[in-house]
């Protein structure tokens, strides 16, 4: 039997030698092959007494133990030498510019309108639409501005035919609404309204939301209270202050316009009122059993004023820098 | 309405600066468009009197001036060559800040200076220089400028809502003003003329309705060439009225200052009788704004024997028309109800001051006392005789008694305001007011045509007990579950967002010519009253207005853009129409932004066709169809079926469209309708299968012609057993098959819900396809 003294020390040598794991799985067959040092000293075991058997047994299987261990070191180092060198190979300037997809928006009057329709959601209103070619019905008549009333000269109607308008505003959506619902009743009406009228503060089209509110005891005193609320958070100013003025809408009565507080004065941001009861009688509700109020909002003042935007014209030139800012 | 603050304050003495005024008004419902004071800010400019002027040593052009200003003489270099020794002149003292410049002690050429004579553009009170200004001689030296010449007063201009025609006038806001602040008013005289001839003018009012109330005199010998008082002048300057000749002027001055429009005829170019009538069909008037128009049966006018000589409550004719000449008028002040007179000067587009106020309401009340008003004035003024008034009365409106209840108030209102507060608001506002159980019977006073129910007298309560006053209820929740927000467009346009696209928002209307030819609308719904030529007609396709945007963008260096844009499309004709709510989008230029990571290459159909089939989880089947839009290439065009149903179009922009708009490249469009990509449909789940599906590739010669959709369908509709999903992977044209032919490949997914497939099933059912293809579409299986 050969001596096994040095085997480990050997191995190790040999095993350090080797630079990739088909070498050292060369390497591993001198020793651990089938006819290798230690398979054949094992092998030799038999030609031992029974008494020098299991000692030299026992002594070959530490050596084995041993260059087996010095085989998985040496294996685990090559690994993590492959490893290192295609971790560096694969190293890239990650700060490089993406793969450039790009993302779209929302247009500002739209991501207004989401808004506008969200935070008075939350306080129990729905959403209603109707026709934008409207009849001279529904746009005046049934709100209480019959022909020849000298409230159809503040509208600046375009006209379809001698009995169809492009509507003025979304209030005739609230006389639709009515004649198809009962009170009580929440709804606001978002949508295009149309006036002739072209600079750089009127638009032809714009965007208004017309809200509702009838029930038994919905006071003059609720309105307030909801378009404060409303204003405050649209605009996240707790501090907001917000100011009714009196005023005149065929539709309403008593009538008030808006005014928040805006820089160092007031700005008018809107109309409203207790329903006309004209109204409610076009539409057969009864006003000693139900009252309410209604209001309007211009949506595209209401974006300039969070945004910045000074001329209403950029809402509708479409202008691809002017839509990029708002992602 | 605009007008002189000192004016206002001449009928009522309220303790209030000019901003707490404004600041009242504007809060009780009179809202001030504007308010400033009247001409530039200076001070330290007084009245002085060149008492001594000599040349200037060392300048020919300059005088020295020795100018007395009441407590001193200041010797003054000046340049004006109106300079002259006795002129009372506007002086600015060594001090004064003049809009341009402010004074200092000088040396000019040597000449100590100790002050300025000054122009009116000098005082920023005119815009060209005509030398120095000259003063009235009765002015005392030293006088401070603005004092002598009343420049101390605002000028305020009201913008009135068209209920409150008993504000069109200065009285009229006094009134207001007066029971807002309650201060007293100082009332205007109406002193009863006495008669001074015999002659008068018959009057048949034929429209009694109409004309309710009708009175006129003659007034002989008077001089329209006079001048008219300072003070008048300098009012109705300040009301922007121009002054034209004395008896005009005070027609206009009766008007703003009681709110009654009068208007007077030349009495020698009258005939005998004055009759109120409608006009006859086809009358013609000249008006005084020498229009010729032709009147119709609803106009009324006032006529004589030979026509019509004013459109009543409008204007006035040319034919009757007072001139510096004339010497005998006719003045007329008449009551004419608001329904006849309202929309003529819209119709006739002549707005005056008079069908202003007569459509809104004028206070039938004060007609006989505006008439001896406007007499007193012009006979004051032009001198003159006067005659006995003509008066036709007929039946006035009538003011009915409201019945406030003091409950309905508190009720719509939200707070409570008290019967004591009700009742002092309402006398203050010239309401007869009366007590009842419930709360009080109210009448309204003749000048007041906007109270007919009880919410108006809870308006006017509420006006002046103050808006400010009634507390905000902050919304409470009504726990009544809402469905969910319409958010299901939002997901259509998050979905086009997310690639990229950006959300526009364009007119409605469209230039007709794009409407016929580019969205094939032969009888497009036009406006009758376009803004302009280019946006005359409703749209019918989002089309027409994305290609102007993208031409907008164009020509701001941009190369690439995806937009797109949800709105109502509208349809019929100009009498019977509907509206489609539809999805548009349009995509140009490369299909990635420039970038150094992917090759750019221009976006093509199938780039179209994914974000199309983004905007819904169902199946859209694009079809070459008949009837391809005229804005479509009718090689890159498809229609859009949703369960069988034609929902839209998608295409490229046809050549001659992209030559139209001078496009580099074409872009690709489409169009859906919303209410089909909306609708629900019930979601069931489906059991997930154990059994792994197994996967074959065939790859098949085709005709070029051969529809790939068609080649699925039939697979489809032919039900091979086991066939999951067979999808195309690859298209290949060129070398090794042949001309007009396609080699197309795809891969078949088989699978069974309840076993494993066996070869033998899987290759049988792979068999049953490539018979099915070679049969039905003479395809070659390649090997």
């Amino acid at each position: 039997m050969n001596n096994l003294d040095h085997t480990i020390e050997e191995a190790r040598k040999e095993f350090d030698q080797c630079q990739s794991v088909t070498d050292l799985d060369q390497a591993k067959a001198k020793y651990l092959g089938k006819s290798g040092v230690l398979t054949q000293a094992l092998k030799s075991l038999g030609e031992l007494s029974n008494e020098e058997r299991p000692k030299a047994g026992a002594k070959i299987n530490i050596v084995k133990q041993g260059v087996e261990a010095a085989l998985e070191e040496r294996r685990d180092a090559i690994q993590n030498q492959i490893q290192a060198k295609q971790l560096a190979e694969e190293s890239l300037d990650v700060t490089l510019p993406s793969r450039k997809e790009d993302r779209g928006s929302l247009h500002p009057v739209t991501q207004t309108l989401y808004r506008i329709e969200s935070l008075f959601h939350s306080i129990g209103f729905s959403v209603a639409h109707g026709p934008q070619i409207e009849s001279d019905f529904y746009n005046f008549t049934a709100l209480n501005i019959p022909e020849s009333h000298p409230a159809r000269a503040m509208h600046d109607t375009f006209y379809i035919n001698e009995s169809y308008v492009l509507r003025t505003h979304t209030s005739p959506v609230q006389i639709r609404h009515l004649e198809k619902n009962k009170p009580p009743l929440k709804i606001i009406s978002p949508g295009r309204v149309y006036r002739v009228d072209s600079d750089a503060t009127h638009s032809p089209m714009f965007h208004q939301v017309e809200g509702l509110w009838v029930d038994q005891h919905v006071s003059f005193a609720d309105l307030k209270g909801v378009i404060e609320d409303f204003l405050q958070n649209f605009f996240e100013n707790a501090d907001l202050k917000v100011r009714f003025r009196p005023s005149y809408f065929p539709f309403t009565e008593p009538s008030a316009e808006i005014d928040m507080s805006w820089k160092d004065g007031w700005l008018e941001i809107g109309g409203c009122g207790m329903v006309h009861p004209a109204v409610f009688k076009h539409v057969s509700i009864d006003a000693n059993q139900y009252q309410g109020f209604a209001f309007g909002l211009g949506v595209e003042r209401l974006t300039m004023l969070r945004s910045g935007v000074q001329d209403l014209r950029h809402f509708f030139n479409n202008d691809l820098r002017f839509l990029q800012q708002f992602i | 309405m605009q007008f002189s603050e000192n004016w206002l304050r001449s009928y009522v003495n309220t303790s209030f600066d000019s901003d707490a005024l404004n600041h009242v008004m504007i809060m009780a419902g009179l809202d001030v468009d504007d308010s400033h004071p009247l001409g530039a800010s200076f001070k330290d400019v007084v009245v002085g009197e060149v008492v001594a002027i000599k040349k200037h040593p060392d300048a020919d052009r300059l005088q020295v001036c020795e100018v007395n200003v009441g407590f001193k003489t200041l010797q003054i270099v000046c340049g004006a060559s109106n300079a002259r020794q006795g002129i009372k002149v506007a002086c600015a003292l060594v001090g004064a800040q003049l809009p341009s410049i402010d004074i200092k002690e000088a040396k000019v050429r040597g000449v100590e200076s100790f002050g300025m004579l000054c122009s009116l553009k000098e005082l920023g009170l005119a815009e060209e220089d005509n030398g120095i200004l000259e003063l009235n001689n009765n002015l005392k030296n030293g006088t401070d400028l603005r004092t002598a010449l009343d420049l101390n007063d605002q000028i305020t201009t009201l913008k009135l809502t068209p209920n409150r025609s008993d504000c069109l006038s200065l009285w009229g806001v006094a009134r207001e003003v007066s029971a807002i602040s309650k201060a007293k008013l100082t009332p205007i005289h109406y002193e009863v003329n006495p008669i001074k001839h015999t002659e008068k003018k018959s009057v048949s009012v034929e429209e009694v309705s109409a004309c309710p109330r009708y009175c006129g005199r003659i007034i002989k010998n008077v001089d329209n060439t006079k001048k008219l008082p300072e003070w008048m002048v300098k009012r109705l300057e300040r009301s922007n009225i121009k002054t034209i000749s004395p008896i005009v002027d005070i027609t206009n001055y009766v008007l703003l200052e009681i709110g009654q429009p009068l208007h007077a005829f030349d009495n020698d170019k009258l005939q005998v009788n004055v009759i109120v009538r409608y006009a006859k069909p086809k009358e013609i008037i000249h008006l005084l704004n020498d229009t010729k128009i032709e009147l119709s049966k609803k106009d009324l006018v006032i006529a004589d024997e030979k026509g019509a000589l004013a459109l009543a409550g409008v204007m006035g004719g040319m034919s009757s028309s007072v001139s510096e000449h004339s010497k005998t008028i006719f003045l007329e002040s008449a009551f004419f109800d608001p329904i006849v007179i309202a929309g003529k000067a819209r119709l006739y587009n002549i707005s005056t001051d008079s069908s202003y106020r007569f459509e809104r309401g004028v206070d039938f009340s004060n007609t006989r006392e505006a008439l001896e008003r406007a007499t007193s004035l012009i006979i004051e003024c032009c001198g003159g005789e006067a005659g006995e008034i003509t008066e036709i009365l007929n039946k006035l409106p009538v003011r009915n008694e409201i019945h406030l209840r003091l409950k309905k108030l508190n009720a719509i209102l939200g707070i409570e305001v008290s019967a004591k507060d009700v009742e002092d608001i309402l006398s203050q506002l010239g309401f007869e007011v009366n007590k009842t159980i419930e709360g009080f019977k109210v009448t309204p006073p003749s000048y007041r045509f906007d109270i007919a129910i009880e919410e108006d007298l809870i308006e006017e309560v509420v006006r002046l007990y103050g808006y400010d006053k009634i507390p905000s209820h902050h919304p409470m929740s009504n726990h009544t579950i809402l469905p969910s927000l319409g958010m299901a467009q939002h997901k259509l346009k998050e979905a086009l967002v997310s690639r990229g696209f950006f959300e526009v928002v364009t007119y409605s209307f469209i230039e007709d010519d794009i409407e016929k030819a580019l969205h094939d609308n032969h009888h497009p719904i036009q406006l009758q009253n376009p803004i302009a030529s280019q946006m005359s007609t409703m749209r019918s396709s989002l089309w027409g207005s994305h290609l102007e945007v993208l031409n907008y963008n164009l020509n701001r260096q941009v190369s690439r853009l995806n937009i797109f844009e949800i709105a109502q499309t509208f349809h019929g004709s100009q009498k019977d129409f509907s509206e489609i709510e539809v999805i548009a989008g349009l995509s140009y230029g490369s299909f990635l932004p420039e970038q150094w990571a992917d090759k750019i290459r221009d976006v093509d159909f199938y780039d179209m066709k994914a974000h199309v089939e983004q905007l819904t989880s169902k199946t859209l089947t694009f079809k070459r169809s008949e009837n391809i839009p005229s804005a479509l290439h009718p090689g890159q065009a498809a229609e859009i079926f949703l369960e069988h149903q034609s929902i839209g179009w998608i295409g490229k922009l046809h050549p001659k469209w992209q030559q139209h708009f001078s496009l580099p490249k074409a872009p690709f469009l489409f169009e859906l309708k919303v209410e089909a990509l909306l609708k629900k449909t019930s979601f069931t789940y489906e059991e997930i299968s154990k059994f792994l599906p197994v996967r074959r590739d065939i790859a098949v010669i085709v005709d070029e012609s051969v529809e790939v959709d068609r080649i699925l369908s039939s697979v489809y509709a032919a039900k091979i057993p086991f066939l999951k999903e067979m999808v195309l992977f690859d298209v290949y044209h060129g070398k090794g098959i042949g001309e007009s032919k396609k080699s197309i490949a795809f891969l078949i997914l088989m699978q069974d819900t309840s076993k494993t497939l066996v070869d033998s099933e899987v290759d049988s059912s792979v068999l049953k396809i490539v018979k099915l293809l070679e049969k039905q579409f003479d395809a070659l299986l390649r090997n």
